[in-house]
């Protein structure tokens, strides 16, 4: 029986470790600034995790054919614990899982205490069951008022976030249901819910933030690759969440500035 | 000695005061058992359907049908609510602790034997509520077992959200009040009714923890209570708690100015000691077995005492790791995660100890040594998923994919489960007075642990890759779709992991009444339970009350007659 148990154990941890190591589900391509940053942080507490993991299972397999009962058996350690080791293992494992979030708290206070770069592209994502929808604020640099009573989902586009038209600064904004950023420039995005919370997730991005109706959430990211890159939402949201789906299309500034030129052309 | 109230000093006559209405706590232990025993198996079903229809969506289930994306909502939010609330915190603390905890602190009863028996049938109330949010009209609700507001909050926001909503938050307040009565009562019963010579540091680790976990249940519940009542308020009486403007289906609603995230704080605040309300019992369990069956003292009783009194305080500082990306500031981050990892060290501490009981032991593997070996194993895993989940950092790729749900399903599921596996093969004797079968326990655990495994593990490599949860599709979004070989592989091992649970009800139930008789101790264990008669008379000792002069794991004492001294025996040499 303990050997039976040891063998399961061990070919448990062998079979997960296995695939953790061959990569052969990870983490996505990355494609933005932030991604070295965490990518690394990821596999490094994925390293130091791991080695604990394969050590304790395959000492836990070990032990308990090591120490079965048999007749031969020498009389068992009467033994109520070990202070030392105690303390021991109590500052290792302390040190190791506070160091841990020390590391990985750098990257996380870089990219949310601080505002975003100047000069960065202003893009607003509002999201509604079960949709995003997403908001240049145009020449000016100001996004026109929106208001609850003017929103109309089933029409799409500004009638579904309710832009004002009245509000002089509405002329010039663009609303549209692919998100388009140029490469290499940091986006300064508002994110705002007209109903429930949603959550946009741009896994090659590494990006992931909450919206929530009655806040406008400003966070800040930079896209370093061109490319298309899918949108899930990662906050149950209704019986469409599943198909909540979006798309960023990451291009060059050149190409960006033509495409937002084209959409204010197409609007007057 | 204190004695509880003399109202039933004599064993009651007649079915219904004595098997429904009962004020005996042993009665009332099997009884919580049972209801988890059925909800647990509901619980099961419904995930059973889930995994189905991910893989074949249009797949027409026999008496189910074709399920929607909705009705897997409905699924998913019933699974995890019944699972959490009527299995994980009710069989480990509302069964076992009710059943075990007086007897293993030498008293005739719980303190407040009435307060036990209305504890029970609240309890029973709320999962009949629950139940019946299946078949009202527009269904069960969709928002998760976490009812997020605004979904959670508006009954037009989805299909369920109606009447179904409202029997969900309302079988969620009744079982907060049941669970209060209980906590009340198990910290009465401990404080005040142990035995002479049972002082706090002689008590099982099983009662530290059914202790601990009453504390918790006290501070988390009320907590919980009030925030539903909130959430009622919201929905049925227009106040704006938690709703803000919003404009639903086009439709401008009534509510200004509340916050969703004051529910996210409320609901964490109770969730997250939740979770070692479920898993503290089973770490007790474990650590009374493998004592037991590796025939040594527990390694470093204080320590382990100790470290489920961190874990317990900790548990209340921790929650807002589950909103790291919710819109909260973002520095208060900082604290909630270096807590969260400081929860990690008493975690360790106890997986070290255990290990170190079962060091040089004599490991006997009867199946409840299976059991609490594969507890230890499935605490390691799921452990160890933690200290990736708290770094808000590595929370970005992470939060709300299937790595989450691996890691809570490890280790507050299935190790917790493994827990009640563990506790069920152990006390059987002393409950039924009759053994349970080893050869169909042994094929139960190894397909089970296996199963498990194979269910579970592979959870944290979607959610590397970035599988959202909560998805009744993965069609509709391309990098998804390619990890449906993989989720089919899971459903397939839920099959058979789902179909080996009935080798377990059969050798529950069969043995029950078929079962070789069992001796009072058939484990040559050393606490008080083991002490009395099998099945413990009304009284708990016949008239008799223990005295208490050894602490609660002496095994291979030497020089002892046997390779292990009861509680109750003469005093040993005092040891260090």
């Amino acid at each position: 029986m303990g050997l039976a148990l040891m063998l399961l154990i061990w070919l448990i941890t062998l079979v997960s470790t296995y695939f953790f190591v061959a990569k052969t589900w990870w983490l996505p391509a990355g494609a933005s600034a932030a991604t070295g940053f965490i990518d690394q942080q990821f596999t490094f507490t994925f390293i130091i995790l791991g080695i604990v993991f394969v050590a304790a299972q395959g000492l836990l397999g070990y032990i308990v054919w090591r120490y079965r009962q048999t007749p031969k058996s020498p009389p068992v350690s009467y033994s109520h614990g070990n202070t030392t080791l105690e303390i021991a293992w109590t500052t290792l494992t302390a040190i190791l899982f506070i160091g841990l979030n020390l590391m990985g708290s750098r990257v996380w206070a870089s990219q949310r205490f601080e505002p975003a770069e100047s000069g960065a592209v202003q893009v607003e994502a509002t999201g509604m069951q079960f949709a995003w929808y997403f908001r240049y604020p145009g020449p000016d640099g100001t996004y026109a008022k929106t208001k609850a009573s003017l929103m109309d989902p089933s029409a799409g586009g500004e009638a579904a976030v309710g832009l004002d038209t009245s509000d002089p600064s509405a002329k010039d904004d663009v609303v549209t249901g692919t998100m388009y950023l140029p490469v290499n420039r940091e986006v300064d995005l508002s994110l705002r819910s007209v109903d429930v919370i949603h959550d946009l997730f741009v896994p090659a991005m590494r990006f992931k933030q909450d919206a929530v109706p009655g806040l406008n959430i400003h966070m800040h990211f930079k896209p370093t690759q061109i490319g298309e890159y899918e949108i899930a939402c990662a906050e149950l949201c209704g019986l469409g969440h599943y198909k909540m789906h979006g798309m960023v299309h990451v291009v060059r500034q050149e190409d960006f500035d033509k495409w937002l030129a084209a959409r204010e052309a197409e609007k007057q | 000695m204190a004695t509880p109230a003399t109202v039933h000093s004599h064993a009651p006559q007649g079915f219904i005061r004595k098997y429904i209405f009962s004020l005996d706590h042993k009665v009332i232990g099997l009884q919580y058992y049972f209801l988890a025993l059925t909800a647990v198996f509901v619980g099961m079903f419904l995930s059973l359907l889930m995994r189905i229809h991910m893989i074949w969506p249009t797949a027409n289930i026999p008496l189910v049908g074709e399920i929607k994306p909705e009705t897997y909502l409905a699924l998913l939010t019933m699974h995890g609510t019944i699972m959490v609330f009527f299995v994980l915190t009710t069989a480990p603390q509302g069964g076992f602790g009710n059943y075990v905890l007086p007897i293993q602190i030498g008293a005739p009863d719980m303190a407040f034997p009435v307060l036990n028996m209305l504890s029970f049938w609240t309890t029973f109330v709320g999962f009949i509520v629950i139940l019946c949010a299946f078949f009202v009209q527009g269904g069960a609700p969709l928002h998760g077992w976490t009812g997020y507001p605004p979904l959670s909050a508006v009954p037009s926001a989805g299909p369920g959200e109606a009447l179904g909503a409202d029997l969900w938050i309302t079988a969620i307040a009744i079982f907060c009040v049941a669970s209060l009565m209980g906590a009340l009562n198990f910290i009465t019963t401990t404080l005040d009714l142990r035995a002479k010579g049972m002082t706090l540091m002689r008590m099982p680790l099983t009662v530290w923890s059914w202790f601990i976990t009453a504390i918790l249940g006290l501070l988390a519940f009320g907590v919980l209570l009030s925030a539903g009542i909130l959430l009622l308020m919201d929905r049925n009486l227009g106040t704006s708690f938690y709703v803000p403007l919003v404009v639903i289906n086009g439709q401008v609603m009534g509510h200004r100015g509340g916050s969703p995230l004051l529910w996210q704080h409320l609901f964490w605040f109770f969730g997250h000691p939740e979770v070692y309300i479920a898993i503290l019992p089973g770490m007790g369990v474990a650590s009374q077995i493998l004592s037991t069956f590796s025939r040594k003292p527990i390694f470093g009783y204080r320590a382990m005492v100790y470290a489920m009194l961190a874990i317990g305080f900790f548990g209340f500082m921790v929650w807002g790791h589950h909103m790291f990306m919710s819109g909260m500031s973002p520095y208060s981050a900082f604290a909630f995660s270096i807590l969260t990892m400081c929860i990690g060290v008493p975690s360790a501490i106890k997986t070290f100890n255990w290990l170190g009981t079962m060091w040089k032991g004599h490991i006997r593997f009867d199946s409840p040594m299976l059991y609490a070996i594969g507890f230890v194993s499935l605490f390691v895993s799921g452990g160890l998923s933690g200290p990736f989940l708290a770094q808000p950092v590595l929370d970005i790729p992470l939060h709300d994919t299937y790595f989450v749900v691996g890691h809570f399903h490890l280790i507050m599921g299935v190790a917790a489960i493994f827990g009640i596996f563990a506790a069920t093969h152990y006390w059987f004797p002393k409950m039924f007075g009759r053994m349970m079968n080893e050869p169909l326990a042994r094929i139960h655990f190894f397909i089970t642990l296996a199963g498990t495994y194979a269910i579970f593990m592979p959870m944290h490599y979607l959610g590397m890759a970035g599988q959202t949860r909560r998805y009744s599709q993965f069609t509709e979004v391309a990098y998804q779709s390619k990890l449906l070989p993989l989720q089919t592989f899971m459903t397939y091992a839920a099959f058979v992991t789902i179909g080996a649970q009935f080798i377990f009800v059969i050798n529950l139930f069969w043995s029950m009444f078929k079962g070789p008789k069992a001796s009072d101790n058939p484990w040559d264990a050393s606490t008080l339970e083991w002490t009395t008669a099998t099945p413990p008379p009304h009284d708990n000792f016949g008239g008799k009350t223990p005295v208490v002069n050894n602490g609660p794991y002496e095994y291979g004492v030497p020089g002892a007659a046997k390779d292990f001294v009861m509680q109750t025996d003469p005093p040993t040499q005092p040891v260090h």
